[in-house]
C-alpha cells in the first residue's frame, strides 16, 4: 500500500527530551482496540497530556502552543518496548512525518520506515544542540533531506549527515513498500518453500 | 566459514539478499492474535490479496480476554469486536483458530511451543514483542509491527536487515531462590533497557543449560526488555525431549529428518560474535525492578542506587522514581505491596506456579493484597489442579483466574488502579502498563509469593530459610 512520498521536510520541532520513551507512553494499550488504523493521534502520548478527567497537563509539550510542526525529537532509546506498530500510527496521525533521535529502538524504527514516518538518528551531540536551539527559539527549523541523507539546523546552518540504507531510501521516496516487492518475487519464495528443513 | 547458531538459521531462511538493503527472510511460522493483525487484514482486503500459505498461521485470542467467566459474551465492546474480527479473519482465510473458550486458546507465546508449534531451528514471528519466548527453542524468533504481519500473511515472508550477534554466558550454580527471571532481570540491568538493541542474542553457559524449557523461556521472553530483537538458547536433549511428539511436531520420517537438522544446530567453536558478555551465576540474588524500565532492576537486599550510577539523564532518572515514589538510596525490602500478577508470557507456565506455590503452602494471603493468579494456558490450567497445587492455593487463600494476558498489560479488567503497588511476574514494568497511574515491581514468581504472604516486598530467601 503506497504511503506518502518523502523527500525534504522543512519544518519547526516539537522537543521531547526524555530518554527511554516507551510505545506504552506513545499510546497506552488500553487505546490499541481499534480494528482500522483510524484515530491513534488523538492518543499519542495519551497519559502524558492528559489527566485522569481528561483535561490537558499544561507542562507537557505537545499541550504548549509554542512548540508545533511536522518533526518530533526524541531523546535517546526511543520507542522501546512493545513491538505494536500502533505507535508508529499515533505519531503520524498526529501530524508528524519525521521523529529525530540519539538511538532508536529497533522495531519502532522498522515499523515508522514501513509506513513512511522517516527515523532520522544523530550523533548525542547533535541532539542535543537541537534540543537547545529549539527550547531557545521555538520557531526554529530543521531541514530533513532524505536524498541527501542531511539534516541542517536552519538557524545555524549545522548539519549532520544520517544513515538509511539505499532500499528503504528508496521506497520513502517513493512512497513504496515492501509488499509491493515480495509480491514481485513471490515465485521466487513458493520455490525456496518447497526446498526448506522443516 | 564458522558460523554461530544464529546464523545457520537466519542463512537458511533467506530467500534473497537485498544490495545495500535487507534480506528477504522466509518466515515458518506465524502467530496471530486480535490486538496486532486486524489491520494486516484490512491491508490484504484492500489490495484484494489473499493469505500464501495458511497452514503457517496459527491465531489465538489473548491480549483483551476476560481472567473470569469466559463462557459469557465479553462485555467491553470495542474488545468483543476485535476478537469477533479475529475470528473473521481467520475463518475467510482458513487459519487454525483458538478463540476465547476453546480448549487450546492461551497466551500465544505459552500455546505456541505447548502444541509443538515451535521447533527448533524455526523462524517464527508475532506482532508482539516477546515471541523472542520461542528463542528458547533454538529458533529465530522476533516480534514484528502490523505492517510485517501482513506481509507474512501475504507472502510469509519479511525483509529485515541481519541483526548483530551478542553471545551472554552465565555460569556458576544459582543461589538458593534464584530463578531464571531473576537471572534475565539481572542481565537487564547490567545491559540497561538499550544495551542489546541492534543485536541477536544467543545465551550459553551452565546455567543455561541446566534450565527446564520452561526457564529457557522466561530468560528468551525477556530478550527484548534489553532492546535485543531475540535470544536463543541452542537445542539440546532438554529441547527435543519437550518437542517430540506434540501435536504440531513432525511425525516419522519428518522427525527423523527434523532431528538431523536439530543436531547441526549449535554455534562453531571458532565463531566470532560482535559482542561477548560473561557473568558469574552464583552473584546473581533475587531482584525486583525499582523504577518504570525493566533495565531499573537490582538484588532484592540491595538500596536503590542515586543518579550519578544508572544510564539515562538525571531528568529521567528522577521522573521515573517520582513516578514510583521511591527515592535514591531507599531499601526494597518492607516497600508495601497492593496487588500481586503471577502470569504473563513470561511467568505463566507450570513451574511458576510451582515456585509460587511451594512458598505459600501453609501460610496465608495478607490482607492487604489483592492476588491474580493467571494461568498462561487450559493446559497450565489442568496442570495446576491435577497437581494438587489449586488446593494448597485455595486453602492459602489464593483463586486462580482463568487463561489471558491479563494484568500485564491491562487490556483487559485485570487493571491495577492509579497509585497502587504490583509486584509482577510479568514483563514491563513502564508507566502505566497495568493500568493508568499503576506502579509495577517486577520479580520472579519466589518475590511475587514474599510479597503475597506478607504484604510487603519481602526476600523469599528468608522465607525458604524458615522451611528448611
Amino acid at each position: 500500500m503506497a504511503y506518502d512520498k518523502f523527500n525534504i521536510l522543512t519544518s519547526t520541532a516539537v522537543p521531547l527530551p526524555i530518554e527511554n520513551v516507551d510505545t506504552d507512553q506513545i499510546i497506552p494499550a488500553r487505546f490499541l482496540k481499534a480494528t482500522e488504523r483510524v484515530g491513534f493521534g488523538d492518543n499519542l502520548f495519551r497519559d502524558w497530556r492528559y489527566n485522569a478527567d481528561n483535561t490537558q497537563k499544561k507542562d507537557f509539550v505537545l499541550n504548549n502552543p509554542i512548540y508545533s510542526g511536522k518533526i518530533l525529537v526524541g531523546g535517546k532509546n526511543f520507542g522501546s518496548g512493545s513491538s505494536r506498530e500502533h505507535a508508529a500510527w499515533a505519531v503520524y496521525d498526529y501530524g508528524f512525518r519525521c521523529v529525530v533521535s540519539s538511538f532508536f529502538a529497533d522495531i519502532f524504527k522498522n515499523n515508522c520506515l514501513n509506513i513512511g514516518v522517516l527515523p532520522v538518528q544523530v550523533s548525542p551531540e547533535f541532539a542535543e544542540k537541537i534540543f537547545t536551539a529549539i527550547i531557545a527559539n521555538p520557531k526554529t527549523e530543521l531541514e530533513i533531506n532524505l536524498p541527501d541523507q542531511a539534516i541542517t539546523l536552519l538557524s545555524t546552518g549545522e548539519k549532520e549527515t544520517f544513515v538509511i540504507s539505499p532500499y528503504k531510501k528508496d521506497n520513502m521516496i517513493n512512497g513504496f513498500d515492501d509488499i509491493d516487492y515480495l509480491q514481485s518475487i513471490k515465485g521466487e519464495i513458493e520455490e525456496f518453500a518447497e526446498n526448506l528443513p522443516l | 566459514m564458522s558460523k554461530t547458531l544464529f546464523d545457520k538459521v537466519w542463512d537458511t531462511h533467506v530467500v534473497r539478499k537485498i544490495e545495500g538493503g535487507p534480506d528477504v527472510l522466509f518466515i515458518d511460522r506465524h502467530l496471530i492474535h486480535e490486538v496486532t493483525s486486524p489491520v494486516a487484514f484490512l491491508g490484504l482486503k484492500s489490495r484484494g490479496i489473499s493469505v500464501l500459505y495458511p497452514d503457517r498461521t496459527f491465531a489465538t485470542a489473548d491480549h483483551n480476554t476476560p481472567t473470569i467467566n469466559q463462557h459469557l459474551p465479553v462485555a467491553d465492546p470495542l474488545s468483543a469486536n476485535q476478537l469477533d474480527a479475529l475470528e473473521s479473519n481467520s475463518k475467510e482465510y482458513g487459519i487454525s483458530y483458538w478463540g476465547l473458550g476453546h480448549q487450546k486458546n492461551g497466551i500465544v507465546h505459552v500455546v505456541g511451543p505447548e502444541y509443538g508449534i515451535t521447533q527448533p531451528g524455526a523462524t517464527i514471528v508475532c506482532g508482539d514483542s516477546h515471541t523472542s519466548t520461542h528463542g528458547a527453542f533454538g529458533a529465530i524468533a522476533f516480534g514484528i509491527g502490523t505492517s510485517e504481519v501482513e506481509m507474512v500473511l501475504a507472502t510469509q515472508c519479511i525483509m529485515q536487515p541481519k541483526p548483530k550477534k551478542m553471545r551472554i554466558n552465565v555460569n556458576g550454580k544459582l543461589g538458593i531462590g534464584v530463578t531464571p527471571k531473576d537471572v534475565a532481570l539481572f542481565i537487564i540491568s547490567k545491559l540497561t533497557t538499550s544495551g542489546a538493541t541492534g543485536y541477536f542474542v544467543e545465551y550459553a553457559g551452565d546455567v543455561f543449560e541446566n534450565m527446564s524449557m520452561e526457564g529457557r523461556m522466561t530468560v528468551c521472553n525477556l530478550s527484548i526488555e534489553m532492546g535485543a530483537r531475540g535470544g536463543m538458547i541452542a537445542p539440546d536433549e532438554t529441547t527435543i525431549n519437550y518437542v517430540k511428539g506434540r501435536e504440531f511436531s513432525p511425525k516419522g520420517e519428518a522427525w527423523d529428518r527434523a532431528l538431523a537438522y536439530y543436531k547441526t544446530l549449535k554455534t562453531d567453536a571458532d565463531a566470532v560474535f560482535d559482542k561477548e558478555l560473561t557473568f558469574d551465576g552464583s552473584s546473581i540474588e533475587p531482584m525486583i525492578t525499582y523504577g518504570t524500565n525493566p533495565g531499573m532492576g537490582m538484588g532484592i537486599s540491595h538500596e536503590i542506587p542515586d543518579a550519578a550510577h544508572v544510564e539515562g539523564g538525571a531528568a529521567t532518572y528522577e521522573k521515573s522514581l517520582n513516578y514510583m515514589g521511591f527515592h535514591e538510596g531507599d531499601s526494597m525490602l518492607g516497600k508495601p505491596v497492593d496487588f500481586v500478577f503471577v502470569g504473563s508470557c513470561t511467568n505463566g507456565r507450570i513451574e511458576d506456579f510451582r515456585a509460587f506455590t511451594s512458598l505459600v503452602k501453609g501460610k496465608h494471603k495478607a490482607e492487604n493484597v489483592t492476588a491474580w493468579l493467571v494461568p498462561g494456558s487450559h493446559i497450565v490450567e489442568a496442570q495446576i489442579k491435577e497437581e494438587g497445587l489449586l488446593d494448597i492455593l485455595t486453602e492459602a487463600g489464593f483463586a486462580l483466574r482463568q487463561p489471558g494476558c491479563s494484568a500485564c498489560l491491562a487490556m483487559n479488567d485485570d487493571k491495577v488502579p492509579a497509585g497502587k503497588y504490583a509486584v509482577s511476574t510479568s514483563n514491563r514494568n513502564f508507566e502505566g502498563r497495568q493500568g493508568p497511574g499503576s506502579r509495577t515491581m517486577l520479580a520472579s514468581p519466589l518475590v511475587a509469593a514474599a510479597a503475597a504472604i506478607t504484604g510487603v516486598v519481602t526476600d523469599p530467601r528468608t522465607l525458604i530459610e524458615e522451611l528448611v
